[in-house]
């Protein structure tokens, strides 16, 4: 069955457009949430298998430049296509400088030698195993993000209050995010309406009659929140957008998609998760080191994240953005000068709470006997773990034990992002 | 080469018996065929994509239950004018051998010389113009795609059509994965189609021994473990069934190998889906012992030559001969390829897998919850028949159930089944099929592209979602602003393209009108409203729905209206 959804109660809505902060549908949407503001993550999914020991460099690990001849990123100090150091013993892709500055105010953190238990190398099942978060089974119906929306919104009802709780800025709605809870994928936001031309006025009031009229109550609650949605978007064009703070995102598909989710964030109307995902990442053949294929993507990758870093501002206090990619990729260049699938991989985490300025997780090395099965980064911390602590002490769920079914979550395996 | 038992002989036997035992009992009384207009199109939204303008008459004409029983028979109908419409289509005939030859060969090798071409040196590479190469390659699944849409709207085997989107999401396979995509145009046509009314067995065997579902699944690298101390020398023997050793003939040099994917050990993956998802059912009582003694069973099971379009085989080198357990039954030590064989007997005959396809169609074809008492009867019918799937469909058809008034718009159409029936029930015509394969990935359902083995799902919870909605009215706006593309008003492309306005053909009073939009003020009668509600939702508006349409300007909102309403996303 359709869990039934209400859409801010009795359907009451003025003109709205995202320029504003719509006051009552803020009152609405939090009336109970007086004390805690509420929270939000932003989820960015690298499709493709990002090169972690590129992107978070273990520059102190001898092994890392005997396996990688002619792709390594030299150790810091060696000129600008070095590594920008972390800590004495990891390093950023020297592409990656923008988010330099939020480790710097200990607001980035990463977790490194993360991933999944099972072994597959297949993008196609890690990326299912890794969104729906049940790593080898395939039948699981929802993805883990909504399985969040769905916990939240039996404990909060307010919470599910509004059409632009979940968004996913992408063509479809991603893996992550489908299931019984309502969210949009919506690639445009200028876009979302009844497009007819100079009737569209008059044909979206007239299905809006119909829906609301209609005694097919799926059907009704979802025309209402379309609608609602419709209304807030109404007006919104996304090139007349200003970021705050001298945020400048790249003007890249991957760069619009974080900036629409600013103007969502800032809109007040309720967004609590944010997707976005790029792909370019499977670099089998001529990676390149600092300059190239990969250092391309991390480009985009890291200006689009400054940006929305700090574009939001204030509101980043409330926000985790947090990276992943389906699984990492094999200690040894491969013989064209690229690398191929492997196993552990590294995440980012940007935000007011983290415990940022550290390097979370047990770093496995990178000497043959210690790498998985005698070629990848080995798994320390299971990427449950990740979602769990920031389900259980960023978003505060009490049970997260409905969100990852078959997996025990606890504290203890914790990697310790947050206090 | 199968293996059967006496046992299995035995069993077929009692089975044609029962089955013509069936079909004396099973006949005509077990439901009423009415011939009101509501129950006709609701018969034509569910065992076909719905009805064209005229067809609920013509069908009144030769009377329900003819119409079901022709639609139980595809093979008797004509349906040559399909013919030619695919005629354009010259990929969709070709073998994968040839698809690979002529698309997926030149598109590696121009990868290839690419990426030579990005030395780390080398300029940040810039975004690419349309790539030829890429693009031919992309045209093959396009145009399964538009074989796929074509079929659905002009076939007039609709039911064919209906259970091969139903079997192919059984048994899907997504084109993202690797080189799937050049091997969905015969997986389709010769693994799926052929089988979607005849027996259960024979559709798993296709599945299960296509290129297709080996890669998908990944059994195609599956190997025994301790395989490699057994793989010299060359060239191979193997021991025939008298003990002697023969030499293997038409092996390649190499076992499968594709750089960290190669085999090194068991792979579960098609072992757990065939059993979860092909036929027993997540809760039809496997154990996770059962699938790895399965995944051990189809060791072997693997593809010839996959760069070159690939040709399942069984590679005996590969295969695990030791004797295995499936489900309680011993499969002997050494039987090879008949292994797998064997199971594939198991699994079909098992009681689990009649209840779960049982269920399954009857979810497509009644509601998202049918009742207890029609699954019942469809599974016994698939244990009676051996899994005639003829029978199995046709003791659904004509229940009383799938005609009761609670079955009625009790499913929300998906995607594929919104927009065909739209095309279908407006009369558009398809000058450019690209357009409805861009509708589809638009809405959310792009063809032959679902992510996980599940397939779409097939209940309301699936396609209910605030941005589909708005998709569907939109679609449903320019479908009735533009039509399909190059129409009479000078070949604006219809969805895709910019805004719902052009010159295509509108609906009920404005039909034929050249010049119309969707804006412009056109009076629109009484009588074309009532047209326009009869022919699109057989008279069956709500008041609100009704006011909505005569307040319509013109034809082609009325016909947007229609195509967008709530009573509309339903079947």
């Amino acid at each position: 069955m359709i869990t039934r959804r209400v859409f801010v109660k009795n359907g009451g809505f003025a003109l709205v457009s995202l320029g504003f902060a719509p006051s009552f549908l803020t009152r609405t949407a939090f009336a109970q949430g007086r004390s805690t503001r509420a929270k939000r993550l932003v989820a960015i999914f690298q499709r493709g298998a990002v090169d972690g020991l590129n992107m978070i460099v273990p520059f102190a690990e001898n092994e890392y430049y005997r396996a990688r001849p002619s792709i390594a990123i030299p150790k810091p100090g060696a000129g600008e296509n070095a590594a920008v150091d972390l800590n004495g013993f990891f390093g950023l892709n020297p592409r990656l400088q923008p988010l330099k500055a939020f480790w710097d105010a200990r607001q980035l953190a990463i977790v490194h030698a993360c991933g999944s238990p099972d072994s597959t190398r297949s993008h196609f099942d890690a990326q299912d195993y890794m969104e729906s978060a049940t790593p080898g089974v395939k039948s699981t119906d929802d993805g883990w993000l909504n399985r969040y929306l769905q916990a939240r919104r039996s404990g909060d009802a307010a919470k599910a209050a509004t059409p632009f709780r979940a968004v996913a800025l992408t063509q479809q709605l991603p893996r992550a995010l489908q299931g019984r809870a309502s969210a949009l994928a919506i690639n445009q936001l200028g876009q979302f309406g009844i497009r007819a031309g100079q009737s569209s006025e008059a044909i979206g009031a007239s299905f809006e009659e119909q829906f609301a009229a209609a005694a097919d109550q799926v059907l009704n609650a979802t025309g209402r929140e379309a609608f609602g949605a419709m209304r807030m978007l109404k007006g919104v064009d996304p090139s007349q957008y200003q970021p705050a703070n001298g945020a400048d995102y790249p003007r890249t598909p991957f760069g619009q998609a974080l900036q629409q989710i600013a103007q969502l964030a800032k809109a007040d109307v309720g967004l609590e998760i944010a997707f976005a995902d790029l792909g370019g990442w499977d670099t089998h053949v001529n990676q390149g080191g600092a300059q190239g294929q990969l250092a391309n993507r991390l480009d985009d990758f890291a200006r689009g994240i400054a940006a929305l870093a700090t574009d939001l501002g204030d509101g980043l206090e409330d926000t985790v953005i947090l990276t992943m990619s389906e699984f990492g990729r094999a200690v040894n260049e491969n013989g064209n000068r690229g690398t191929d699938h492997g196993h552990g991989n590294a995440m980012i985490a940007i935000g007011g709470g983290v415990r940022g300025g550290h390097v979370y997780g047990k770093w496995p090395g990178l000497a043959v006997e210690q790498r998985y099965e005698r070629r990848d980064l080995a798994v320390t911390t299971d990427f449950r773990d990740v979602f769990g602590e920031i389900v259980v002490r960023h978003l505060g769920v009490a049970d997260a034990k409905p969100i990852f079914p078959g997996y025990s979550i606890s504290p203890s395996k914790f990697p310790g992002l947050f206090a | 080469m199968k293996w059967r038992f006496l046992t299995t002989a035995l069993a077929t036997g009692l089975a044609i018996i029962a089955t013509s035992v069936g079909q004396l009992t099973s006949s005509p009384a077990a439901a009423d065929f009415p011939n009101d207009s509501k129950t006709i199109a609701h018969v034509l939204n569910r065992i076909g994509f719905g009805p064209r303008p005229g067809e609920v008459e013509k069908v009144r004409a030769m009377g329900l239950q003819a119409y079901i029983e022709q639609q139980l028979h595809p093979e008797r109908m004509a349906d040559s004018a399909m013919d030619a419409r695919l005629a354009g289509l010259t990929t969709v005939g070709l073998s994968s051998r040839e698809i690979a030859e002529q698309f997926e060969q030149p598109l590696m090798e121009a990868q290839r010389q690419r990426q030579q071409q990005q030395g780390s040196n080398a300029p940040p590479p810039q975004p690419q113009m349309p790539d030829p190469v890429m693009q031919r390659a992309n045209t093959v699944l396009i145009e399964l795609g538009e074989q796929k849409m074509l079929r659905a709207v002009y076939s007039e085997r609709q039911l064919q059509e209906v259970l091969a989107d139903f079997w192919f999401n059984h048994f899907n396979v997504d084109a993202r994965k690797g080189r799937v995509r050049f091997m969905l145009t015969e997986y389709e046509r010769e693994a799926i189609r052929p089988h979607v009314l005849g027996t259960f067995r024979d559709l798993l065997e296709a599945t299960a021994k296509s290129p297709a579902m080996l890669f998908y699944l990944d059994n195609w690298l599956s190997a025994d473990p301790n395989a490699a101390r057994r793989d010299e020398p060359r060239p191979l023997f193997r021991r025939d069934r008298f003990g002697r050793s023969v030499m293997v003939p038409g092996l390649p040099r190499t076992i499968p190998q594709q750089g960290p994917n190669q085999p090194r050990g068991l792979n579960e993956n098609y072992a757990r889906e065939l059993m979860e998802l092909h036929t027993l059912g997540v809760d039809g009582g496997y154990t996770q012992k059962d699938v790895t003694e399965v995944a051990r069973v189809f060791t072997g099971w693997t593809i010839q030559q996959p760069r070159q379009g690939g040709s399942s085989m069984f590679d005996p080198r590969i295969h695990d001969p030791r004797e295995k357990v499936v489900l309680g039954h011993k499969i002997k030590a050494g039987g090879g390829e008949g292994d797998g064989e064997q199971v594939l007997d198991i699994l079909a005959k098992h009681p689990s897998t009649a209840r779960f396809i049982a269920m399954k169609l009857a979810r497509r074809f009644v509601s998202d919850t049918p009742p207890a008492s029609l699954v019942d009867r469809a599974a016994k019918r698939f244990r009676e028949t051996d899994g005639d799937l003829r029978e199995v469909t046709r003791t659904i058809l004509t229940s009383p159930e799938f005609l009761s008034p609670d079955a009625y718009r009790a499913k929300v159409k998906t995607p594929l089944e919104f927009v065909v029936s739209a095309v279908r029930v407006t009369g558009t015509g398809v000058p450019i099929a690209r357009a409805l394969v861009g509708a589809m990935q638009q809405l959310g359902m792009p063809l032959y592209q679902c992510q996980p083995p599940t397939g779409y799902k097939d209940t309301a919870d699936g396609w209910v979602n605030t941005g589909a909605l708005v998709g569907r009215m939109n679609f449903a706006v320019q479908l009735a602003g533009n039509g399909l593309g190059r129409g009479p008003g000078g070949g604006r492309r219809g969805l895709g393209g910019p805004q719902g306005i052009g010159g295509g053909q509108g609906f009920g009073g404005g039909r034929g009108r050249q010049s119309q939009t969707i804006g412009d003020q056109t009076p629109v009668t009484s009588e074309a409203v009532s047209q326009a509600i009869n022919t699109i939702l057989a008279g069956d508006v709500s008041e609100t729905t009704r006011a909505t349409i005569a307040k319509a300007t013109t034809a082609p909102q009325m016909t947007a209206l229609l195509l967008g309403s709530p009573e509309f996303q339903r079947r």
